[in-house]
């Protein structure tokens, strides 16, 4: 990845989301069994921080001075891994053995098996702590990249989270981004009635941080909330919250609790791959 | 084996038992006046003039671990989370994975007990050098009662794999362990007292190793594998047994990951017997170490592990606590005689 360009290609993004959900489902054919709508709501998300934010060098993956990427809500990682592959870190036939016997790649990411990938995740609640020593990390040593995390929403209710919003204020992070997935449900259930997360912005601003909140499908939306950020370095954490829809996409998958984790079988599998070749509702707001 | 030059405490004017000798001065209930051995704060702050990796976090305990001590010197490089361990030890990680070298203190029961998922998953599993500095463990905080006691960390935190797990049985020895730490590539667990700790070492061990125990004193009727607060009493206890005619050798076995098996083996096949002493459940730690050396090598070898007998232990001052558990100098000495006689109770006891 270069600089970003100053030029947005919104068709290029939605190329690169549809290609996470299209990846995402031949991945989870091979495990049998996969976190798809989980990383739907994320596919616009990670193709904008991908193909247009971090500052990244896929030849340098662990250049000091790159922006770091948590995926505290790991189990996107599904999506995550075929953006890398495509970037460059690694070669995209080692995806071809997901999950398997000594594959590189399970369903959450292992930071010292996978290329690219700037801290292992899986437990929830812990990636936004990870982000404040980062960012703290960048600061003891006079470095300016950014920290951007992604958090679920559900995972907000791990109480881990709030101690590393407040020192996140607390020490000024002004290099820490959030993202929230806002993508409503958890497993058991939409979050407003398993563990309500709302009014979330109101929660963020009380805590200290920059709030924007956006449609988090909307491409324009996203690198437009990315071009708002204040400069790294010392002032109020910021959080994008970004309002998706689990299971953006695949019509059958949109806010269904039945996917969180499924396994489509043959018949179904060639339909999603159609629905999204197709390019259903991808480009919806994408402006341009 | 290294042959340290080992304090006598009936000389040692630093030894202080459990009563303060100095003027005491207390900070959050703890006192910290006049302690030898809570050193780290100044340790650091000295490895860190010399070591741009060297970072220092607490929660709230500043004063009552002497971390504070680093913070003074170097107020960029040092950060107090509040009180909030997890946060704490997962944004250590965080922190070791940009290049720097976590430093991160709190009371053992929250550094183990609480934080065991961070210490695990974003700590050992990863291979970040965060060095957590566990204090007040075992039962060390007495009448704080049970919530501030840490007598089951050693046998969580000895199942994480690609962690160093390592008791400092004095101040002299917990700068060794930091300086040693520096070239540690993973995560690191020390197990640290409550600061008063009694001398053992004259000065810090420049021979200091990870997995490398030290035989304190020799002796072939049989062997005390004792760690971190429990070294002192037991070399104490050493010299109560040659009063009454028996010769134990001593062997502060200081890192229980890895362990050091030669050692072991070399007490089971050269004296009459092994008892391990530690500050911790009998089950999971120094004393459940030995065992499986033993049994892996198939040795019959007479032992008793002592420690706390799968219990909360009661309320009372540590001093107190150690002699009811027989791990003072005096009880030590007799669960040994005990054992050495093959009259003692079977199993782990206290």
């Amino acid at each position: 990845m270069t600089q970003p360009t100053a030029a947005m290609d919104y068709a290029r993004l939605a190329d690169r989301a549809r290609f996470i959900r299209l990846e995402t489902v031949r991945l989870a054919r091979i495990a049998g069994a996969g976190h798809y709508s989980s990383t739907f709501s994320a596919a616009e998300l990670l193709a904008a921080l991908y193909y247009h934010q971090l500052r990244i060098d896929p030849a340098q993956p662990r250049w000091p001075d790159r922006d770091r990427f948590v995926l505290s809500k790991g189990h996107a990682a599904i999506g995550l891994y075929p953006v890398l592959a495509d970037l460059g870190y690694f070669d995209p036939a080692e995806l071809d053995d997901y999950t398997r016997l000594g594959s590189p790649f399970g369903d959450h990411p292992d930071m010292r098996k996978v290329t690219g990938i700037d801290f292992s995740s899986g437990s929830l609640g812990h990636g936004l702590s990870i982000g404040v020593g980062m960012a703290l990390g960048g600061r003891v040593q006079g470095r300016d990249f950014r920290v951007y995390v992604m958090v679920g929403d559900g995972e907000l209710a791990e109480g881990q989270i709030w101690e590393a919003i407040m020192a996140a204020s607390h020490f000024r992070l002004g290099s820490l981004v959030c993202i929230v997935d806002r993508n409503q449900l958890c497993i058991d259930g939409p979050t407003e009635q398993v563990m309500a997360v709302e009014p979330l912005d109101a929660r963020f601003a009380a805590f200290g941080w920059q709030v924007q909140r956006i449609d988090g499908h909307d491409l324009a939306a996203i690198t437009g909330a990315f071009g708002r950020l204040a400069p790294p370095g010392t002032g109020a954490p910021q959080v994008i919250i970004a309002d998706t829809i689990k299971g953006k996409g695949v019509a059958r998958m949109e806010l269904d609790l039945n996917w969180h984790v499924g396994n489509l079988g043959p018949d179904d599998y060639e339909a999603v791959r159609a629905e999204l070749l197709a390019g259903t509702g991808l480009l919806a707001g994408a402006g341009e | 084996m290294s042959e340290p030059k080992v304090v006598d405490s009936e000389q040692s004017d630093v030894f202080t038992g459990v009563s303060d000798a100095g003027p005491k001065e207390t900070v959050k209930g703890i006192a910290t006046k006049s302690i030898p051995a809570f050193v780290a704060g100044e340790e650091l702050a000295d490895l860190a003039d010399a070591d741009p990796r060297v970072v220092v976090m607490t929660a709230d305990l500043a004063s009552a671990n002497r971390l504070a001590d680093f913070g003074a010197r170097h107020p960029s490089r040092f950060f107090d989370l509040g009180i909030a361990e997890k946060n704490m030890i997962t944004a250590a990680a965080g922190l070791a994975s940009t290049g720097l070298m976590p430093f991160v203190g709190t009371f053992a029961s929250f550094a183990a007990l609480l934080g065991f998922e961070q210490i695990r998953t974003d700590c050992a599993y990863p291979g970040m050098p965060v060095r957590v500095l566990a204090h007040h463990s075992g039962m060390s905080l007495g009448y704080y009662g049970t919530s501030h006691h840490a007598l089951e960390d050693l046998a969580a935190m000895r199942a994480v794999a690609d962690l160093t797990v390592a008791c400092a049985a004095d101040g002299n020895q917990l700068r060794a362990m930091l300086r040693a730490s520096l070239a540690v590539p993973g995560a690191v667990y020390l197990r640290l007292g409550r600061g008063r700790d009694p001398q053992v070492y004259a000065s810090v061990p420049d021979d200091f190793a990870f997995g490398r125990a030290v035989r304190l004193r020799e002796g072939a009727d049989g062997t005390i594998i004792a760690t971190g607060s429990m070294v002192r009493p037991s070399l104490d206890a050493a010299g109560l047994l040659a009063e009454r005619g028996l010769a134990v050798r001593i062997v502060d076995l200081h890192t229980i990951k890895p362990l050091d098996v030669a050692e072991v083996l070399a007490a089971a096949g050269e004296t009459g017997g092994i008892v391990t002493v530690e500050e911790h459940n009998v089950i999971g730690g120094l004393g459940s170490a030995v065992a499986e050396v033993l049994a892996d090598h198939r040795l019959g070898v007479p032992l008793h592990r002592h420690g706390v007998a799968d219990q909360y232990v009661l309320i009372g001052p540590p001093a107190a606590l150690y002699a009811h558990y027989r791990l003072d100098a005096a009880g030590i000495a007799d669960v040994v005689e005990e054992t050495l006689a093959g009259s003692g109770e079977l199993g782990g006891s206290a």
